[in-house]
This record gives structure tokens, C-alpha cells and sequence, in this order.
């Protein structure tokens, strides 16, 4: 386990540099949420999906559908990392022609759905889960939402449906950094009290430290043990986590770093690996 | 010349696909009785899903189950169908070029006693503008059941518009082929292109015109998307005028569509009868029909205007 944790930590501090780097070279993008949401993505991309990378399309594999569309980049370094393309393309991000699109799409090996209109990711997923039941496979699906996003009213219609086909096979996971393009989440939309919500729409909620590694790998081990009822696991996480200027800032939800940023960056990230690698 | 419902004949047709592929799952907004999705219902309770009154859900959980290789059949009026659920099906179906197939029925102003927020006139245009969209608007019964098969049997999203009332089966309408018109009537002096309940409309209308002397070419447009250009070409080189008839707003429908490819091509002069943006209103199909214009009558008068 002490292992397996120390390999998710340091695949998630090579996400966020990917990240940097990517966004600092596509003069666009969004820094904030991918640096939030990468250590669940490093959690679902090196240990809690079953998956192959050299056979992208076999019908056994999790589903994973990123909602929050707009964090790509953080999705992107995962599948390059576990070798679905070259590390190479990365460096393409939102150039014209790119496999890399501004928001993801199927043209990337890898996706499965494309997405980036907010609110409407659950739903895909959704039908993904009753896509395995009808085929009683065992395949799960991973839904990873943001928090700005789950204002959107298409995402109740989902969660109250995933109830009501009790969808035990999916587990939504909210990415509650609490920051949105416009500020704080509670003073753009309140979405308090969250745990309530989702519990009277008809489904377990786990709470968790989205940056916590044990405590994510325990949440997604036991959304898959229960049953009946489909799981969301609310992580609460930091906006531009890892990043010292970047952290609780509602700009760097969509503005890339400057060449001096990324520089910045880059070393606070080096030195938290440094530091993950002197703790034995 | 037997009336029926085309809703009726997609219920059934779904059952007959139903029976054959196991691969095909429908879905419904709350309204399997009037869809007739119902039908498929009874026969595969496994295989049908009721997302109650939650369109948006409806048409993006579709895109999801059809990325696992299903052939999912969407159902609800069309009102729902198109303007609740735009952004999904945009984005969530045909960006994906999804195996989603939009069958939606009470379209067009012969809802009727509903009235206009019932009266989806704006349906096609809100499609016609997405790639990867196709989209068919069938003129009978049997020609819905033609269309459904060919939405089964063609890759990508479809959208197939039905109506509400009854409507007669027309005689030698011919076989519908996606991307293809076909002419019912081969006059030289005009020509009448139209789509679902008003190919009826104007073959009436042909038949009042050949009492005065003037002999039309009807074309039963089905297939909107893709359209028939070249058809549409050959017609307008042969009679020089055209009518478009649809039973939608006379922006972005079919008329918009025959306008296009003629700009482009071979213009000529061209006239319409659709609802001339406005909203639509309560009152029987027969009554509402007149009131904005979309009978036979007026097709030959707008022919004889045309002709002078």
C-alpha cells in the first residue's frame, strides 16, 4: 500500500508539471480545476480502472467520462503517461490539427465521449452504466463532475435517474474545489448542503480529501461495494493545487502561466517531489 | 387510400426491429402512449427505459449507452425532441456521431387543440444546422416505416419527424432512399417540392391545376438531410418555378434547404407556404391548417401567382 501510494504521488506531480508545461505552450487552457481534479485522476488512471492503453476500445474496460470537460490537460498527461499516445502529443494542446482538443474528444485515443458543454457528463455516463447492465458485464463507469458545473440542472435529472435505474455500477466523483470562473462557489450559486443533495436524490455519498491519496483509493474501493445505488464521492480539493500562486485563485480557472509562471511552478512541483521522495 | 397513424406504424416497426436485434434500447420522456414507444414496451420491458420528464437526461444518456454499442431509439414530442434538449444533442450526440436515433412525433401545427407551445415549427431548422445530423420528415405511414429501418440500418444520428393526426397513405409514393426525392407528379409548367403531411397537399393541388391547364411535378422531399440537390436542380431546370410546402416555419426548413441549393446552382424563382413566423394556436388540424395557409388551396394560388 505505502508503495502503491508513493507511485499515485508521484504520477500526480508529473500530471501537474504536464500540465504546466502544456497550458504554458497552448497560451490557453485551464490550470486551476486540472490541478484540483489530478490526484483522482491519478488515483482512477494508475490503479482503480481496468484499462489497456495498447487496446483502447476493449469492451471489459471502466468507462471513465470527464464532465468537467474543460480539465483536460489533467486527463490528457494520464493517458499519455499510460502510453495511449506519445508523450510528444501533448505539446499540441488546442493547436489546430491537434488529437488534443480544447475540450475533450473522441479524436483522442482514449476518450470515449466528447464533453465540455457543463452539466450534461453525468447523463453519459449514465448511459454508460446501463450500457454494462444490459450486458451484465462487470465493467464500472467513473464520472468525474465539477463543482461550478453541478449548478447546471441537467445534472439532477441525472442523479435523480442513476437512482431510480439503482446504477450501483457508477460512481460520480465531484471535484469540489469551491472556486468558479466568476469566484467562490458559495457566493456564485451556493451548492450547500452538497452531502444532503445527493443523499435525498438517492445516492451514497462519500466524502474524502481529494489530495488525500489513501483516502481517495478507500473511497473508490468502497463505492464498488455498494450496491443497489450508485456513489459519489465528494472530494474536496484545492483550485491549482501544488501550485503556490495558483492555489484558491478563481483567475487560473482559465488563464494559462506565463513563461515565468511555468518556471516557478515547475520548481515548486520539483521540490514536492523531492520532498515525497525523501520521506521513506 | 388507408389513414393511420405513423406514430402507430413506429411502434410497431421498433417491435419488428426489436424481434431481430437484440442491440437496439429505447427510451421515452413520459410519453410511450402517444409515441407509441409503448409498444416496443410490452415486448422488451429490458430494453425500454422511462426517463420521465427529463429530456436533456434522456438524449445525453442515450449518447452514453450508444458509445457501448447500442442502437438507441429516442422518443418524446417533438417539441422536446429538438429545443429542451439542443445543447445534448449537439453536443452529446452528433459531436460523437452517436448511434441516436430521434424519433419524435406531434410535430409540425396539426398538434392542434394543444396549441402553439405544443406545435414544434421550428424543429428542423434547430437540426438542420448540426453536422452529422440527418434528418427525414416521412409523408405516410409506410414511408415512417421506411424511415425507421433506414435509421436503423445508417450509421450516426438520426432525427425522423411524425405528426400527430392520421394521414392517408399515398399511392405509388415509391421506396424512400435516404438523400433521395421522389417525383410523384412529372408536369413541366411548375414545380411543388414538399415534405410530410403537405406531399398530400400538393398533389390536391396538382390535381385542381391540371383542371386549369397546368400541369405540375411533385416532389416528396423526404429526406431533408441529406437533400436530394440534384433532383432539386433537375426540376428547377425543367419547370423554372418552384413551390416549397412544409408544415414548419418558412426559416431554416425545407424551403431554406431547396433555397440553398438553388442559390448555389440554378436560381429561379421560388416561392413557399409555411407558417410565416409566427406562433401557432389552439384549434382542430382541419381549422389551423387553413388559418396559416398550409392547404392545397393556397398552393394553387401561389402557383397560378407564380405562373402570371
Amino acid at each position: 500500500m505505502k508503495n502503491k501510494v508513493k507511485h499515485l504521488k508521484s504520477k500526480a506531480t508529473e500530471i501537474r508539471k504536464l500540465i504546466i508545461k502544456m497550458l504554458t505552450r497552448a497560451k490557453s487552457g485551464h490550470p486551476g480545476g486540472s490541478l484540483s481534479s489530478t490526484d483522482i485522476i491519478s488515483c482512477l488512471y494508475f490503479d482503480v480502472i481496468r484499462h489497456d492503453p495498447k487496446n483502447p476500445k476493449w469492451p471489459g474496460r471502466d468507462r471513465f467520462h470527464l464532465s468537467k470537460g474543460h480539465c483536460c490537460p489533467a486527463l490528457y498527461a494520464a493517458l499519455a503517461l499510460n502510453g495511449y499516445f506519445s508523450d510528444k502529443e501533448l505539446m499540441t494542446l488546442r493547436k489546430l490539427g491537434s488529437m488534443l482538443q480544447g475540450h475533450p474528444d473522441t479524436v483522442t485515443p482514449g476518450i470515449e465521449v466528447a464533453s465540455g458543454s457543463l452539466g450534461q457528463g453525468l447523463s453519459v455516463a449514465l448511459g454508460m452504466a446501463i450500457g454494462a447492465k444490459l450486458d451484465k458485464a462487470d465493467w464500472r463507469t467513473y464520472c468525474l463532475m465539477g463543482d461550478g458545473e453541478i449548478q447546471e440542472g441537467n445534472i439532477w435529472e441525472a442523479a435523480m435517474a442513476a437512482a431510480h435505474f439503482k446504477l450501483d455500477n457508477l460512481c460520480g466523483v465531484l471535484d469540489y474545489n469551491h472556486f468558479q470562473i466568476d469566484g467562490r462557489v458559495e457566493d456564485i450559486m451556493n451548492l450547500e448542503p452538497i452531502t444532503n443533495k445527493w443523499e435525498s436524490f438517492g445516492w451514497h455519498v462519500i466524502q474524502c480529501d481529494g489530495h488525500n491519496i489513501e483516502e481517495l483509493l478507500d473511497a473508490f474501493s468502497k463505492a464498488a461495494s455498494i450496491k443497489q445505488k450508485p456513489t459519489i464521492i465528494i472530494a474536496q480539493t484545492v483550485k491549482g493545487k501544488g501550485v503556490s500562486f495558483m492555489e484558491h485563485v478563481a483567475d487560473f480557472h482559465g488563464r494559462a502561466p506565463s513563461p515565468e509562471e511555468e518556471k516557478i511552478a515547475l520548481k515548486e512541483l520539483s521540490d514536492i517531489d523531492e520532498d515525497e521522495k525523501n520521506i521513506q | 387510400m388507408e389513414a393511420q397513424y405513423a406514430r402507430d406504424v413506429y411502434g410497431k416497426t421498433l417491435v419488428e426491429l426489436g424481434k431481430k436485434h437484440n442491440n437496439i434500447v429505447v427510451f421515452d420522456a413520459d410519453l410511450s402512449g402517444s409515441t407509441r414507444t409503448s409498444f416496443f414496451r410490452k415486448e422488451f420491458p429490458e430494453r425500454f427505459f422511462n426517463f420521465g420528464v427529463a429530456e436533456q437526461n434522456m438524449v445525453a444518456s442515450a449518447a452514453g449507452l450508444a458509445s457501448c454499442g447500442k442502437i438507441v431509439f429516442v422518443s418524446t414530442f417533438a417539441m422536446f425532441a429538438t429545443a429542451r434538449a439542443l445543447d445534448q444533442v449537439r453536443n452529446s450526440v452528433c459531436l460523437n456521431k452517436a448511434n441516436v436515433k430521434i424519433v419524435a412525433t406531434h410535430g409540425g401545427i396539426t398538434v392542434g387543440e394543444d396549441g402553439a407551445s405544443h406545435q414544434a415549427l421550428e424543429d428542423i431548422n434547430l437540426f438542420r444546422a448540426i453536422p452529422n445530423m440527418q434528418i427525414i420528415v416521412p409523408a405516410d405511414g409506410p414511408e415512417a416505416r421506411e424511415a425507421v429501418i433506414t435509421a436503423y440500418n445508417t450509421p450516426g444520428p438520426f432525427y425522423i419527424r411524425l405528426g400527430r393526426s392520421k394521414i392517408p397513405s399515398l399511392e405509388n409514393r415509391g421506396e424512400f432512399v435516404l438523400g433521395k426525392g421522389v417525383c410523384l407528379e412529372n408536369g413541366k409548367d411548375i414545380a411543388i417540392v414538399a415534405c410530410g403531411i403537405m406531399v398530400q397537399q400538393a398533389l390536391e393541388a396538382t390535381a385542381a391545376l391540371k383542371k386549369e391547364g397546368v400541369n405540375a411535378t411533385v416532389v416528396n422531399m423526404a429526406s431533408l438531410k441529406p437533400i436530394d440537390s440534384e433532383l432539386i436542380i433537375a426540376v428547377a431546370k425543367k419547370c423554372n418555378k418552384l413551390i416549397v410546402c412544409e408544415e414548419h416555419q418558412v426559416t431554416g426548413g425545407l424551403y431554406s434547404a431547396v433555397c440553398e441549393v438553388l442559390a448555389q446552382s440554378y436560381p429561379v424563382r421560388i416561392d413557399r407556404i409555411g407558417v410565416e413566423n409566427q406562433f401557432g394556436q389552439s384549434g382542430s388540424p382541419k381549422e389551423l391548417m387553413e388559418f396559416y395557409g398550409l392547404t392545397a388551396n393556397f398552393i394553387v394560388e401561389k402557383a397560378k401567382k407564380l405562373l402570371r
